[in-house]
C-alpha cells in the first residue's frame, strides 16, 4: 500500500491504541465467555490455561475492556449524535449492503450505521458491566434473583455485542481501506470523499 | 467423587448421551420431621464419614450450630419456634442437598462432568471438574451449594455416593437414634412415608404429609412434615421449589439459539462478500483526486 503525504489522518495514536486496548480485550472475553455459554465452546478454555483460569480471568478481562470502552465512548460520543442525514442513510442501507452506495446521503466522520453501532455496543456495554459484577461471585454475593437475573442478561447481551462485533469487523473488511485507519491512523482522500464526504470537506476545506 | 461409570443418568455441560446401559434402583433418603429430636448426631456423622470439619464457630443464643450450610458443612439443622394450633411447636428440620430429579444446579453448570446425576437419583459435584463460578448455587432452588473460600470449589452433601455405591445407608441415616432418617428404594421410602403420615393424621396432624415436591420433578431427599401444607414453617422449606424461569432462559433454548444466530452472521457477511464482492473506492473518485493534485501542482 501507498501512502502518501496527503492521506488524511483519521485518528490519532492515542485513540488506536485505546481501540486496540478494546479490540483485544474484546477478543478475549468472546472466547473466554462462549467456553461458559454453551459446551460447544468449552474447549476454548484451553487458550486459558485451563477452564479455572479462565473463570479466573474472564472478570480482570471485563474490567480492562469496560475501562477501556469508556475512554473510547467519551472519546467519540459527541460524533455520533444522530442527524436527519443519519436516519436517512438508514433508510437507504439496504442499497448500500446490496453494494450500490451511489446516492446514499453525504455523511461526516460516521455515518448512521456505524452511530448506531456505537450506540447499541455502548449500551451492550453497559448492560455487560452491571450484569457482570451481579454474577462475579468472587468478589461479590448478591441476592440470588439479581444474581439470576445478572446471567441471562449477561448471556443475552454477550450475545449481541458479539454479532454488533461481527457486523463491525466485516465492515472494516468489506470496506476497503479502512482497515488501515486502525492500525496507523490514516485513509486516502478518496476513501474520505466516497464514504464520508462531510468530513472530507470538512477536513479539506473543499 | 467418581465412583460408579455406567449408571449416570446426567452430565453436566454435556449434549450427548452419558453412559447409562445399566439401569440402578431409585434411592430415596427420608427425613421424617416428626420424629427427630434435634441431636445432630447426623451432622456429626456427615462431618466423621466424609472428612470435613467446619470451623469451631461462635455461640449464636439458638440451637443452629453452624448458623448455616458451608462448604464444610453439607448438613445442618434448623430449629424454629412456631404457634400451631394454639400450642408452640418446635420444628427442626435437617436441611440439606434435596437431590432433584431435575436439578438446577446441573442445568446451570457450564464445566462438563463437574455435576452428575447417577440413574439412582443421586447428584454429585465431582469437584476436580469444577471451576468455581458458583452458576451451581445460581441454579438451585433450595439454597445449597456453597463454594470453598479455600480452594473455590463448589460443595454439597453426596447423599454419601461411596457408602450407597457399596450398598451402605448414608452415614446421616446410620447414626440417627430415632429412625428419623430412613434410607432405601424411593418406591419403599414412600411406601414408609405413607405409613407415617397416617399415625400422624390420627395423633391429630390433620394436614401432615409428603414434601417431594413436582416442580423439580421430585426429589431424592424426601420430607414427612405434620404441616406439609405450609412447608414454610419449617425455616422457610419452599412450597412449590422450580428451576427459576430466568434459569430456564439463560440455560434452556436461548443458548442454541444465539449460536445459530452468531455462526449466522458469520456465514452471511462471508457469502455477502462473495456474492456482492468488496466495496471499493470508485474509479471516478481516485480519477477526481488525481485531477486536483495535477491542478495544485500547475
Amino acid at each position: 500500500m501507498i501512502r502518501d503525504p496527503k492521506d488524511l489522518q483519521r485518528y490519532s495514536a492515542k485513540e488506536r491504541s485505546n481501540h486496540w486496548v478494546v479490540g483485544i480485550s474484546f477478543i478475549l472475553l468472546a472466547l473466554s465467555g462462549l467456553a461458559f455459554f454453551h459446551p460447544a465452546f468449552f474447549p476454548l478454555t484451553q487458550l486459558f490455561g485451563g477452564p479455572v483460569w479462565a473463570r479466573i480471568i474472564h472478570p480482570f478481562l471485563g474490567v480492562l475492556m469496560a475501562l477501556s470502552f469508556l475512554g473510547l465512548y467519551v472519546k467519540f460520543k459527541h460524533l455520533n449524535k444522530m442527524t436527519p442525514a443519519d436516519h436517512e442513510w438508514l433508510k437507504k442501507a439496504k442499497n448500500m449492503v446490496d453494494g450500490n452506495d451511489h446516492d446514499m446521503p453525504e455523511q461526516g466522520k460516521y455515518n448512521g450505521g456505524q452511530k448506531v453501532m456505537f450506540w447499541a455496543l455502548a449500551v451492550c456495554m453497559l448492560l455487560m458491566t452491571v450484569s457482570g459484577i451481579l454474577i462475579w461471585r468472587a468478589y461479590f454475593g448478591f441476592d440470588v434473583t439479581l444474581v439470576r437475573l445478572g446471567a441471562v442478561v449477561h448471556a443475552a447481551a454477550g450475545a449481541v455485542m458479539i454479532g454488533l462485533i461481527m457486523v463491525h469487523v466485516y465492515a472494516a473488511i468489506w470496506v476497503k481501506g479502512t482497515i488501515r485507519a486502525m492500525w496507523y491512523g490514516t485513509v486516502t482522500r478518496a476513501w474520505a470523499k466516497q464514504h464520508h464526504r462531510g468530513w472530507y470537506r470538512q477536513v479539506t476545506g473543499k | 467423587m467418581a465412583l460408579q461409570s455406567l449408571d449416570i443418568k446426567q452430565r453436566s455441560a454435556t449434549t450427548t448421551p452419558a453412559p447409562q446401559a445399566r439401569q440402578t434402583v431409585e434411592i430415596a433418603k427420608l427425613i421424617d420431621v416428626s420424629a427427630c429430636i434435634g441431636c445432630k448426631a447426623c451432622q456429626v456423622a456427615c462431618s466423621e464419614w466424609n472428612d470435613i470439619r467446619d470451623e469451631v464457630g461462635n455461640c449464636h443464643g439458638v440451637y443452629d450450630n453452624p448458623m448455616d450450610l458451608t462448604a464444610n458443612s453439607w448438613t445442618v439443622m434448623r430449629y424454629t419456634e412456631v404457634e400451631q394450633n394454639n400450642k408452640l411447636e418446635w420444628l427442626i428440620r435437617k436441611d440439606g442437598c434435596m437431590h432433584c430429579s431435575d436439578p438446577g444446579c446441573l442445568k446451570a453448570c457450564p464445566a462438563p462432568g463437574a455435576i452428575i446425576q447417577y440413574s439412582n437419583g443421586i447428584v454429585d459435584f465431582h469437584q476436580e471438574n469444577c471451576i468455581g463460578c458458583g452458576y451451581c448455587v445460581t441454579g438451585c432452588p433450595f439454597n445449597v451449594p456453597r463454594i470453598s473460600q479455600k480452594d473455590s470449589k463448589a460443595y454439597k452433601c453426596t447423599l454419601c455416593s461411596d457408602r450407597v455405591a457399596v450398598n451402605q445407608a448414608p452415614a446421616c441415616a446410620k447414626a440417627c437414634p430415632t429412625g428419623a432418617i430412613q434410607f432405601g428404594s424411593k418406591e419403599d421410602m414412600k411406601d414408609y412415608a405413607s405409613k407415617r403420615i397416617t399415625d400422624l393424621k390420627e395423633r391429630g396432624y390433620e394436614k401432615a404429609g409428603l414434601y417431594d415436591p413436582e416442580g423439580v420433578g421430585g426429589t431424592h431427599v424426601m420430607y414427612v412434615l405434620h404441616h406439609a401444607d405450609k412447608p414454610e414453617l419449617y425455616a422457610g422449606l419452599p412450597a412449590n421449589p422450580t428451576i427459576s424461569a430466568l434459569v430456564s432462559i439463560w440455560k434452556g433454548f436461548t443458548k442454541p439459539l444465539a449460536t445459530l444466530a452468531l455462526a449466522g452472521i458469520a456465514l452471511g457477511s462471508l457469502f455477502h462478500y462473495v456474492t456482492k464482492g468488496p466495496n471499493e473506492v470508485s474509479k471516478e473518485i481516485e480519477d477526481e483526486i488525481e485531477a486536483e493534485d495535477k491542478e495544485t501542482a500547475k
